[in-house]
């Protein structure tokens, strides 16, 4: 049995990203149940002392290729097919994020392997491993085996708790060669956050506005209801997308994850990519004028109806309701 | 890149066909696979890549010489095809055959690759995810079979001198990237607003020349498809734990609606 080996995503200075210390923890927690390691692959600039750290989450190697390019994926699959097929490794496992899910794909390819993504969770079955992933709008959850090795783990968002104690890891320096087409994407910027900041997790109360709004100048309706109710606006990545709203804001798959005391979604569908990011929510009250939207299975209270109609009207009456 | 260009580009657009939203999804308990019985629709996700090849043709600065329609599905997904074509595909591609049913994303990606392949496009095109298995992961598999660069989840894409510059958003905020063609992108939803195929179009789908391509056609390897070509095995389906219904209520009276929100607001002190 070979270990399990993690990608640990960084944002070029070595800062480590959650979904990847998630990871690293799940990985060395089912290692140590197989009897087996888990390791990390860093690559770009990250330091010796930040890829050390990385032995507090319980990985023993870090395998770091300094001059592999951090931020696209095809370079980084080069990269981890290597070290999987010259360590003998069994498993790799990615937290969730848009990275891991190209780079897991490209490794699927590259070595024909078995790929299951969006998983909130891993077991160990007779000494090998399950991945269990919800289907289906989360109808229906099935627990998923591999055929062969090596398998590919990608989690969904926040699924694996990071998990910190003591440790230093070892680091092994890699020299991969690229693949032609790896080198034929070149980053021109990354990682520009366009718009103000504004903090979204600390609030209590959250009126989130989606594709529903209908445009850019309706997330009024939201500013206002926030206002009223002493709370914030947040958005779907489909609206930050469209440039109606503040990436700052985005709640879901690479955005913020937040757990207020109430998630009134306006005009949001209820897509798994927003739902991972605002489930923990404790009261969700949703409006949407489709009854067939995925978040009416999720939310506590939910209205079936136009929200053009319904938010200034709710806003007017908790208004009142304040003096 | 100069031939490319003297030809103009070719682009491939991958498509699926997918339940119709408002259809109730189900596992079949038997097979373990999704029922694809029902009313079916082309995958909305796949509309956006067809409407940015559109772009790219009308948008004058790159010549586009030929879109085609490409998808992989049991003989129903024909009328995915007739769909994309109404859309603006001048022809399609069907590859069928029953040895490719219950094929993984592992499977599948290769099957798609090589009747790619054979059509040796600049450009493959495809949605972010499809509404049904929420794979968002196929398009960087054709890509490595492809050897072709790949980017997901694009929503700004410019053509200029053989290259591509695109953006998207990772982990850290948005990304400029510069792709050299032949690529694979897949879109996201807001790179465009689809445009709604015309009557005209509709009706004249059907004459659009549509190949079907079995899997010997496109030289697939039968053992690394289907079932038993698959590197995973769903070894059982459970129904989510129960959670406890929340309440709906239908908007026909919206000072009724807001009386009633306001004092579900207020049983839990949110107000």
């Amino acid at each position: 049995m070979g270990g399990i080996l993690v990608y640990a995503l960084h944002d070029g200075e070595g800062n480590f990203n959650k979904n990847s210390l998630g990871a690293l923890s799940e990985a060395a927690k089912l290692a140590g149940e197989l009897g087996t390691e888990a390791a990390a692959v860093v690559v770009a600039d990250a330091p010796d002392d930040a890829c050390q750290a990385l032995g507090s989450f319980g990985v023993s190697k870090v395998y770091r290729s300094k001059s592999t390019p951090e931020g696209l994926a095809q370079p980084i699959v080069d990269v981890m097919a290597k070290v999987i097929t010259d360590e003998g490794f069994s498993y790799a496992l990615f937290g969730g994020g848009l990275l891991g899910f190209e780079i897991g794909a490209g490794l699927t390819a590259r070595l024909n392997a078995g790929v299951t993504m969006e998983v909130t969770e891993v077991k160990v079955v007779d000494g090998k491993l399950v991945a269990v992933r919800p289907v289906l709008q989360d109808s229906a959850i099935a627990d998923v085996g591999y055929v062969g090795e090596p398998g590919i783990i990608i989690g969904r968002l926040n699924a694996f708790d990071v998990a910190e104690g003591d440790g230093t890891a070892e680091i092994v320096d890699v020299e991969v060669e690229l693949s032609e087409w790896s080198t034929k994407a070149e980053m021109v910027s990354r990682g520009e956050t366009r718009g103000e900041d504004v903090n979204i997790e600390d609030a209590e109360i959250l009126v989130g506005g989606g594709r529903g709004l209908g445009e850019a100048e309706k997330f009024k309706l939201c500013e206002e209801l926030a206002e009223a109710m002493g709370g914030a606006v947040a958005a779907t990545r489909a609206v930050v997308d469209a440039g109606w709203y503040p990436y700052a804001t985005q709640i879901g798959q690479t955005g913020k994850t937040v757990a207020p005391r109430l998630y009134l979604a306006a005009g949001i569908s209820g897509a798994i990519q927003h739902k991972v990011g605002m489930q923990s929510s404790e009261n969700i009250l949703a409006v949407n004028k489709d009854q067939n939207a995925p978040i009416f299975e999720f939310c506590d209270l939910g209205v079936v109806g136009d929200l053009h109609k319904v938010l200034p009207k709710l806003t007017e009456a908790i208004k009142a309701k304040k003096g | 890149m100069a031939d490319r260009k003297e030809e103009g580009l070719k682009i491939c657009c991958l498509v699926k066909e997918v339940p119709d939203a408002a259809v109730q999804k189900r596992i079949d308990p038997a097979t373990k696979r999704l029922d694809r019985t029902g009313e079916k629709n082309l995958n909305p996700f796949d509309t956006h890549g067809i409407e940015a090849a559109m772009q790219l043709r009308e948008g004058g600065d790159v010549e586009v010489e030929e879109i085609v329609a490409v998808t992989m599905g049991p003989e129903s997904a024909v009328r995915a095809l007739h769909k994309a074509v109404a859309l603006g595909a001048d022809r399609s591609v069907h590859l069928t055959d029953d040895a490719l049913g219950g094929s993984d994303v592992c499977a599948t990606g290769y099957a798609l690759a090589r009747a790619l392949e054979k059509e040796s496009p600049d450009l493959v095109l495809l949605g972010q995810q499809s509404d049904d298995g929420e794979c968002y992961t196929i398009g960087a598999v054709v890509a490595d079979h492809l050897k072709m660069p790949s980017l997901t989840q694009v929503i700004k894409m410019d053509v200029a001198d053989g290259k591509l510059r695109c953006d998207r958003q990772a982990e850290y905020g948005y990304d400029t990237v510069d792709v050299q063609l032949p690529a694979v992108i897949s879109v996201g939803d807001a790179i465009n607003e689809p445009r709604y195929p015309s009557l005209k179009a509709i009706m004249g789908a059907k004459k659009k020349p549509l190949e079907t391509s079995s899997i010997a056609d496109a030289g697939i390897e039968a053992e690394r498809v289907g079932e038993a070509g698959s590197r995973t095995a769903v070894l059982e389906v459970s129904p989510p734990p129960a959670k406890e219904a929340g309440e709906i209520i239908e908007d026909e009276d919206t000072a009724e609606t807001v009386e009633k929100i306001v004092a579900w607001l207020e049983e839990r002190k949110l107000i």
